[in-house]
């Protein structure tokens, strides 16, 4: 193990910039597509919350190499010229935000309808409601599940070693492939996966208990 | 002038009619309490004049905005319609000087140190500036609701309607919010229309009392003559049961 770190640290430390890096973008991008999926469905036009449905209904039920594969395969050949980081991160962040959107609807509607009919009887539009009043409660509410699929997303962007996009998998099979010590390769990126995801989850339990 | 004018008004939940051909008059200025029994539609007819519930026919106009228009904006009629809620509905993620001073800061766009002032006004004239800084699950339930008029208050509204403020308050809490109640309607030029079960109350500080059945107004009339005097069966029924326990 110690060998494969003396070794092959450069090529690890890439694939951990590259794991960070999709994790990052994607965590960002999922977290806003999600709300907004969220929030559209709560809008009273039955057309834009059929079309949410869908959105999530399809991302949330085909396997995540599946969709990665759509992008990596599929849109080059239409389209345009794409790298498999960019394809592996595009997935992610689409198939991430279809679980954010269900966790962030889930918070929204567990808080009190009262706290919206409040806000509007004072002339706040929806938005300016949902912004001050209701959206802080339901991130307070979702913490824990939020936690989870952060921690999911960051395991998720594995995918990337399908797609040649470098990430620490990517690495890893590399790495297994030139020494044949497959135990110590796959070992070592275990423990910088948990390197990554460990702190995350502490984080969001120190966040959960801060704002009990 | 008047302030709240409902012209043959209908509201239907799915099947059930709601408001059955409501004509209503309100004037500026006027107090008006509207009682009945459960299932009347009092808070149904409440709720229709900031909005919060749409009406299906009929016309009905509140402070100079037509609500049967579907191009009537309702974050406008709100801001001078104040309504104080049964379950308080404070924002339990904001104190409760936040609780006041948001929708004057982000709706009226008042500057911050007027508005903390006249907030900590308010406050002060409902008896809880030692609370400013308190979460609303601190206070009791009665304390609640003073913040919650407090913060109706601070958009300085035209109308204020209160729909059952007292229903969910432990009894010896009544008499606190009752009290700023009284304070609020007698002193000012505000028009307001409380639901209520509390008779002593709103033989006290109502200049009129509407009576209701069954989604349609039975009995309208001047605070004495309703209470000395109901003229219909049902009213007088009502009263009977009400005022003997």
């Amino acid at each position: 193990m110690i060998n494969i770190f003396m070794h092959f640290g450069n090529q690890l430390l890439v694939g951990l910039g590259w794991t960070l890096l999709c994790s990052l973008i994607t965590l960002v991008f999922s977290l806003i597509i999600g709300t907004s999926l969220a929030l559209l469905q709560m809008l009273p036009s039955k057309l834009v919350h059929f079309l949410c449905r869908i959105y999530i209904e399809v991302f949330r039920n085909i396997p995540l190499l599946v969709i990665v594969m759509f992008f990596y395969l599929i849109i080059p050949l239409y389209f345009f010229k794409i790298n498999g980081f960019t394809a592996g991160t595009i997935g992610l962040t689409l198939y991430t935000s279809a679980f954010i959107a269900e966790i962030i609807r889930s918070g929204i509607q567990s808080v009190e309808a009262g706290q919206l009919e409040g806000s509007r009887s004072t002339g706040m539009t929806y938005w300016q409601a949902m912004r001050y009043v209701v959206l802080p409660q339901a991130f307070k509410i979702v913490i824990p599940s939020l936690g989870n699929q952060f921690v999911n997303l960051i395991k998720d962007s594995s995918i990337l070693a399908f797609v040649a996009g470098f990430d620490l998998l990517y690495q890893a099979n590399a790495i297994a492939s030139t020494t044949f010590d497959t135990i110590n390769s796959y070992l070592v990126v275990g423990i910088l996966y948990l390197l990554l995801t460990m702190p995350l989850s502490y984080y969001m339990h120190y966040l959960e208990k801060r704002l009990s | 002038m008047s302030m709240i004018e409902f012209n043959n008004v209908q509201k239907f939940y799915g099947k059930f009619h709601a408001l059955r051909n409501i004509n209503l008059k309100i004037d500026k200025g006027e107090t008006v309490v509207l009682i009945g029994p459960s299932g009347s539609g009092k808070s149904t007819l409440i709720r229709t004049i900031n909005q919060l519930e749409s009406i299906e026919g009929g016309q009905l106009i509140v402070n100079n905005h037509d609500l049967s228009d579907s191009k009537t904006d309702a974050n406008i009629l709100r801001r001078d319609v104040g309504m104080v809620f049964q379950h308080f509905n404070l924002y339990a993620n904001k104190n409760v000087l936040e609780n006041i001073m948001l929708a004057p800061r982000i709706v009226s766009h008042v500057p911050e140190a007027e508005n903390k002032q006249r907030a900590m006004n308010l406050l002060e004239m409902v008896g809880l500036a030692d609370k400013a800084q308190n979460m609303p699950r601190q206070l009791s339930g009665g304390q609640k609701q003073r913040v919650a008029i407090a913060r109706s208050l601070a958009m300085r509204p035209k109308l204020l309607l209160f729909d059952e403020p007292t229903s969910a308050l432990d009894p010896e809490m009544i008499d606190e919010v009752l009290q700023v109640i009284k304070k609020v309607t007698m002193a000012s030029e505000m028009t307001s229309l409380i639901v209520t079960h509390e008779m002593g109350f709103a033989k006290e500080v109502a200049d009129r009392v509407i009576f209701m059945d069954q989604g349609h107004i039975v009995e309208d009339d001047d605070s004495q003559a309703f209470f000395n005097q109901p003229q219909t069966e049902r009213a007088q029924q009502f009263l009977s049961k009400i005022i003997a326990h």
